[in-house]
Order: C-alpha cells, then sequence, then structure tokens
C-alpha cells in the first residue's frame, strides 16, 4: 500500500510535468500544423537557463527568467526560421525544427559541456512534505504539482476567458476568416509558438533539478513526448492530458517493479514499455485515445 | 503495346556510373579514401531506400536505421555462424541475408507505422525507432549490448583469389550492390506500385477513390525500401565488421533523413549526392574538427529554408542555362557569391572553432594553422573573425542580389529565344 501510493504520487507529479510538455507541442501542433522537434531542446534549455540564472540570482526569479528567455527565443526561431519554411508546406517545417534541435544539442554541448551541471533543489523546496506511513515525501514534488496545475488552470483560463485566447482558438479552425477579421495571424503564430517554448522551459526549469540536468535530457524525454501525443491522439488536449498521467504512472511504475517476465526484471523492461503501449495502442485504436482525425 | 526509343541518355548516364565505380579507387588510391568510398557505396544505397519513403512515397520516417541496423546484425550472426562452419554461404551473397532480415523487420513494423500517413507516420516511427534501440540494449545476450557484435568477413575458402581480406576487394563488393540496388529501385519507380506511391504521396484521398488501398500502397512500399536498407546494412556489417546499438540509433535514422534531404527528395539520384557529401562530413571533416556535427547541422537548416529541393534541385536549375549556352552570363555573379560566402565560411569557422577550444578542458587556447597563429583567450581573432564574418554577410547580400537580377535577365533571355 505504501509503496502503491508513494509511486502513484510520484507517476503523477511526472506525468503532470510531461504534460507541461506535451499541452504546449499539442498546441503548436493544432494551431499550426507544425510538430516541433525540438520542443525537447527547449525544455533542455529551460533548465539550462535555470540553472544560470539560480547560480547568480536565486532560483525564484530563475523560474520567471528562464521560460520568458526561451519563449524569446521561441518567438525568434518561428519568425526568422519557421515563417520562411512554411511555403514548403508541413514536412519542411518539421525538418527544420528537426535540425533546429540538433544545433541546439550541439550549442548545450559548446557552452554547457557534455558532463550534467549541479543544478539543485533550492533548499526552501528541501526538505520533507508529509509522511505516508514510512516514507517522506519531498516538498519539491509537491511543488511540481502545484506548479503544473496552476499552470494548466492559467493556460485553461487564457485561452477560453480572454481576447487573444478566443482568437486563438478561432484561429485554430478558421485562420483565413481570423485574418479577414482583421487580426494578425501571423503574429498569433508567433505569440503561440514562443508560448510553447516557454511551457516547455518551465517544466524545464522544475524538472532539471527533480530529474538530472544534461545535454542527453532533450533526446531521453523528447520520444516520450512525441508517444504520449500519439497516444492522446493528435491535437487532442485532453488526450494528451491522460496519455501524460497513464505514461508518467507506467514509468514510475515499472522501474519500480522487479517482478520477473521472460527472464527479465519489469524495471529492465521498463525503457520499452511506453512504446509498446503506442505500438498496441496503433493496432486497436489507430486514431489515439481522444484523437478525432483518422489518417 | 507502347513503342518505348531507346533512351540513349539514360544509358550514357548509368554506363557512366558504372565507370565512375570502377575507376574511383584506380584515381583515389590512399586507403582512407578507400574506405570513404565503400562507406559512400553502402551508404548511397541506404540513402536512396530512404528515399523511397521519403521522395516517392510522402513518408517522412524517423527510424530507418532500424531495418538496416537489424539487417546488419542477422547478417553478422550469419557471418558468425559461417565462420564457425555451421553452414556455407558466399559471402558476396551476404548482404541478401541482411536485406531479407530488413525485409522481414519490414513487414513486422510496417504494418503498425504504415497505419497512418503524414505527420503521425513520422511519429510513429521514431517510437518504433526508439523501442528497437531500447530492446537492442535490453537482450545484450544476441545484440552484444552497447559494443555490438564483431565478426570476420574472411570466411571460408577464397573463390577465384577474392577473400575480401583486401579492402579494395570490398570496395568492388560494395560498388556492385550499390550499382545493381541503384538500378534495381529505380526500375521499382518505374513500376506501377512506384507510380502508385506517387499517387498516395500527392493525393491519399483520390487515390482511395480510385480504388486504392493508401495504407497498402505504403506497406508495400515500406517493405521494399527496407529490403535495400537492409542489404546496405549486411554491406556495412562486412566493411566494419563490427555491428553495434548505434546502428540502430537515432542518430543513424537522423544521419540518412539528413543526406537525403541534403541531396534532394524530389528526384532520384538526389540521395546518391546526399550520401557523398554525408559521408563526406562524417568521414573527413570529422578528422579536422570537433565541430563537424555542427556544421552539418547549420548546413542542413540552411538548405531547409533555402533549398528544399537539395544539391540536385540546384544542379538540374542549371541544366536550361547549359543547353542555351548561357552559363558563362553566370560566371561573374557566381564568382562574386562564390567570394562573399568563402569570406563569410571563414569567419564563422574561425568563431566556432575557437568557441570549440574554449569549450574544451584543459586543451592550449592557441590554435595554430599553417602561418598563422592565436590565442582564442584574446579579443583580437575575436573580433576579426566577427568582422569577416560581417563583412561576408553584407558582400553576400549584394552579391545575391545581383545574382538574381542576372538570373532573372538570362531565364527571360532563354524565354525570349
Amino acid at each position: 500500500m505504501e509503496f502503491f501510493l508513494v509511486q502513484a504520487l510520484n507517476g503523477i507529479s511526472y506525468g503532470l510535468l510531461l504534460f507541461m510538455l506535451s499541452s504546449g507541442l499539442t498546441l503548436v501542433f493544432s494551431l499550426m500544423g507544425v510538430l516541433n522537434f525540438a520542443h525537447a531542446s527547449f525544455y533542455m534549455l529551460g533548465a539550462y537557463f535555470a540553472f544560470q540564472v539560480s547560480t547568480r540570482i536565486g532560483f525564484w526569479p530563475a523560474l520567471v527568467i528562464a521560460p520568458i528567455l526561451v519563449g524569446a527565443i521561441g518567438m525568434l526561431v518561428e519568425r526568422f526560421g519557421l515563417r520562411k519554411v512554411h511555403r514548403f508546406g508541413h514536412v519542411a517545417e518539421l525538418l527544420f525544427t528537426f535540425g533546429l534541435a540538433y544545433l541546439i544539442d550541439e550549442a548545450v554541448h559548446l557552452i554547457w559541456g557534455r558532463s550534467a551541471v549541479d543544478y539543485r533543489v533550492p533548499p526552501d523546496l528541501d526538505g520533507p512534505l508529509f509522511e505516508i506511513f514510512t516514507t517522506q515525501y519531498p516538498i519539491y514534488r509537491g511543488f511540481m504539482m502545484l506548479v503544473s496545475v496552476a499552470m494548466l488552470v492559467s493556460i485553461w483560463l487564457a485561452l477560453t476567458r480572454t481576447r487573444i485566447g478566443l482568437v486563438i482558438q478561432a484561429a485554430l479552425t478558421y485562420p483565413q476568416t481570423v485574418e479577414a477579421l482583421g487580426h494578425n495571424v501571423p503574429r498569433v503564430f508567433m505569440l503561440v509558438f514562443g508560448g510553447g517554448a516557454a511551457l516547455a522551459g518551465l517544466a524545464g526549469v522544475i524538472g532539471g533539478n527533480a530529474f538530472v540536468t544534461e545535454p542527453g535530457m532533450a533526446a531521453s524525454v523528447g520520444p516520450i513526448i512525441f508517444v504520449i501525443v500519439v497516444v492522446g491522439g493528435m491535437g487532442s488536449l485532453a488526450g494528451a492530458f491522460i496519455a501524460s498521467l497513464l505514461i508518467g504512472c507506467l514509468q514510475t511504475f515499472s522501474v519500480a517493479l522487479d517482478w520477473p517476465i521472460f527472464g527479465l526484471k519489469v524495471s529492465q523492461v521498463a525503457p520499452v514499455l511506453p512504446y509498446l503501449l503506442m505500438v498496441l495502442l496503433l493496432i486497436f485504436r489507430p486514431k489515439g485515445l481522444m484523437g478525432t482525425r483518422e489518417g | 503495346m507502347r513503342y518505348q526509343p531507346l533512351n540513349l541518355a539514360r544509358w550514357i548516364l548509368w554506363g557512366a556510373t558504372a565507370a565512375v565505380f570502377i575507376v574511383a579507387p584506380l584515381v583515389f588510391t590512399s586507403s582512407f579514401a578507400l574506405t570513404m568510398l565503400t562507406q559512400m557505396g553502402s551508404f548511397i544505397i541506404f540513402a536512396l531506400s530512404y528515399n523511397m519513403l521519403l521522395g516517392q512515397g510522402g513518408m517522412l520516417s524517423f527510424g530507418h536505421a532500424v531495418y538496416s541496423g537489424l539487417g546488419a546484425y542477422i547478417a553478422a550472426h550469419a557471418l558468425n555462424l559461417m565462420g564457425k562452419g555451421a553452414f556455407a554461404f558466399p559471402v558476396t551473397l551476404l548482404p541478401l541475408i541482411g536485406g531479407l532480415a530488413g525485409m522481414l523487420f519490414g513487414v513486422m513494423f510496417g504494418y503498425v507505422t504504415t497505419r497512418r500517413a503524414g505527420t503521425t507516420f513520422a511519429l510513429i516511427s521514431l517510437g518504433v525507432g526508439e523501442m528497437v534501440f531500447a530492446c537492442v540494449l535490453m537482450f545484450p545476450g544476441f545484440f552484444g549490448g552497447e559494443a555490438g557484435i564483431s565478426t570476420n568477413r574472411v570466411v571460408g575458402k577464397a573463390f577465384l583469389g577474392v577473400s575480401y581480406g583486401p579492402a579494395i576487394q570490398v570496395y568492388y563488393l560494395v560498388a556492385a550492390w550499390c550499382l545493381i540496388s541503384m538500378a534495381a529501385m529505380f526500375a521499382l519507380t518505374q513500376t506501377s506500385l512506384g507510380r502508385m506511391a506517387n499517387a498516395v504521396r500527392d493525393n491519399p484521398e483520390r487515390a482511395e477513390f480510385v480504388g486504392y488501398d493508401t495504407q497498402k500502397v505504403r506497406f508495400l512500399q515500406l517493405v521494399l525500401a527496407s529490403f535495400f536498407a537492409g542489404v546496405s546494412g549486411g554491406l556495412s556489417c562486412i566493411n566494419f565488421e563490427i555491428v553495434s546499438a548505434e546502428n540502430v540509433s537515432a542518430l543513424s535514422s537522423g544521419g540518412v533523413l539528413i543526406a537525403t534531404f541534403i541531396g534532394g527528395v524530389p528526384f532520384f539520384f538526389g540521395p546518391i549526392l546526399g550520401a557523398i557529401v554525408f559521408i563526406f562530413f562524417v568521414v573527413a571533416l570529422s578528422g579536422f574538427t570537433k565541430a563537424w556535427l555542427l556544421y552539418l547541422g547549420l548546413f542542413f537548416v540552411l538548405m531547409v529554408l533555402y533549398a528544399p529541393g537539395g544539391l540536385a534541385s540546384l544542379l538540374l536549375l542549371h541544366i536550361p542555362l547549359l543547353r542555351a549556352r548561357r552559363l558563362n552570363r553566370l560566371a561573374l555573379p557566381y564568382l562574386l557569391a562564390g567570394g562573399a560566402v568563402l569570406l563569410a565560411l571563414a569567419g564563422v569557422i574561425g568563431l566556432v572553432e575557437m568557441i570549440y577550444r574554449l569549450s574544451e578542458q584543459g586543451a592550449s587556447t592557441v590554435i595554430s594553422l599553417p602561418g598563422v597563429s592565436f590565442d582564442a583567450a584574446t579579443a583580437p581573432p575575436w573580433l576579426s573573425f566577427g568582422f569577416l564574418l560581417m563583412a561576408g554577410l553584407a558582400a553576400l547580400h549584394f552579391a545575391a542580389r545581383f545574382f538574381s537580377r542576372r538570373w532573372h535577365d538570362v531565364q527571360t533571355e532563354i524565354r525570349a529565344a
């Protein structure tokens, strides 16, 4: 019971972090039709920026500054890169972000080196939050959940209750009409892309010190968020939410279990499970959990 | 019935390609050049098979190395078994085993991946690639873990003096397979399946209305492509005598995508150019500089931004000018643009190399080139390379304008003539 509760809490906090990543990816995809391959690289940049800022002026400013910086980079990328390739179609856009991911990875190698940096949980958030039976549950895990939920609620409010949110939603389905009504749709695209990048950056700020900040972090989390987007159904936020929690729990539980299957332990099979889930789902439900579009 | 004139130009082209394959190692005789040529040969097959998906079928795959890598693993195991005397099989035909293995995995994974097209296909292929990579590390008994499995290509008695011990014999084996595979893949583009793949790429809805199952067309195309990927895997197994997890990694899958795109996706011969350039980057440039991945990435991004048709499209743009004998009119703009590019490139390379040197722990900051030597920790080289870059970019801006005006003029002249 104790094991189950602790792992479930860990799984949910990890799943929420994954949803911070996959929600940005989904928003950008459903609005612009661009699958941002560099999304995980923005996550990594967020973690590294936060490390840099927190060593200078502390963690709390970093929580604000790092996502803003990443968002600004995202906007620049959209304005001077994506907008140019847009006329060549979606494949070119995807390939552009793919190349960008290479460049960001290489830049991170250059600036911060090839080994992990010492980005730590701030002392205010270090320590146990409460005890479940005998296990102490860290404050930072609780803080991660708090930040993710706060972010999700504010996105939801911004998308449904504000004017810019309405324009974004309208531009999602009828970009030409929205443009004809006098809204600057390219600027909306730029904001959304930057916003998605900033969300990834924020996830990096709180995920970088909970896990580890190293140059391989983009490559390890990137495929997982793509799996989430496929499993949840392309372009569906609700689907991404369910899939994030599902895969978050799947990963945390499977890593901790040592039941044997076919001569291997569950924990050894753990890295394959998300992909296996994706393959099985595609065989039985090709459009994903909550997907609406087939094909 | 269809009247087919003998396509002389095509025969000349293929003959010339074969001649290049035969002559290349006689011209570039160093052993370094030979390894590079051999790698180019097997990578050409890989890139062409990738283009069967991306170029001809419109399937952007991020996991194509799965088929070549697993093909290579099976080929390596077959080679080891042959070495133990478990069964007799000519090494010359080993790529066939790799190809059949690749095809088998193509049937298995393709059934899942080709259920969807477009972006979802891209994501699923990525997921399948990651899955296979994780599996390879999970079963060290069969795949040898990170280190991989090594093998020995000299097996059995030499046939007509060919033992595949010397590198030159391996080169000619690769060259022969490369030529055959090229011809086979070109022939496939002319079949009805090849044509339907194009139709499914361009307008899947319409292809469905005509009565074709798009999923089936994608599936068949992927299975055939994975066969050729497996062939290239078998060749690389013979060439390197080692197969490791890197062969199925996302890095290899990304590499073939980059190579194919740089060469030119819309044209059959594009990936051939791309493979040559890519191997040059990977093998030759990586010996000179640690920053080769950055240069490759930059080159790729620039190609995506400015030449989505790849090098092949840039070459083909010049054919009408060549026909009209107007190419000489472009000599001056090319000279100017080339100069500007060189200037900017010098600036970029200088800056990048200095950054790399500074990021290395404990390395000397002094960079010595023949004739000059400077300290990357001081300001003057930064300023001068920065100036070079700025000057180069400014010059390029004007040269590009001049170039496009002249290009436009020449085009109008040709149209008027």
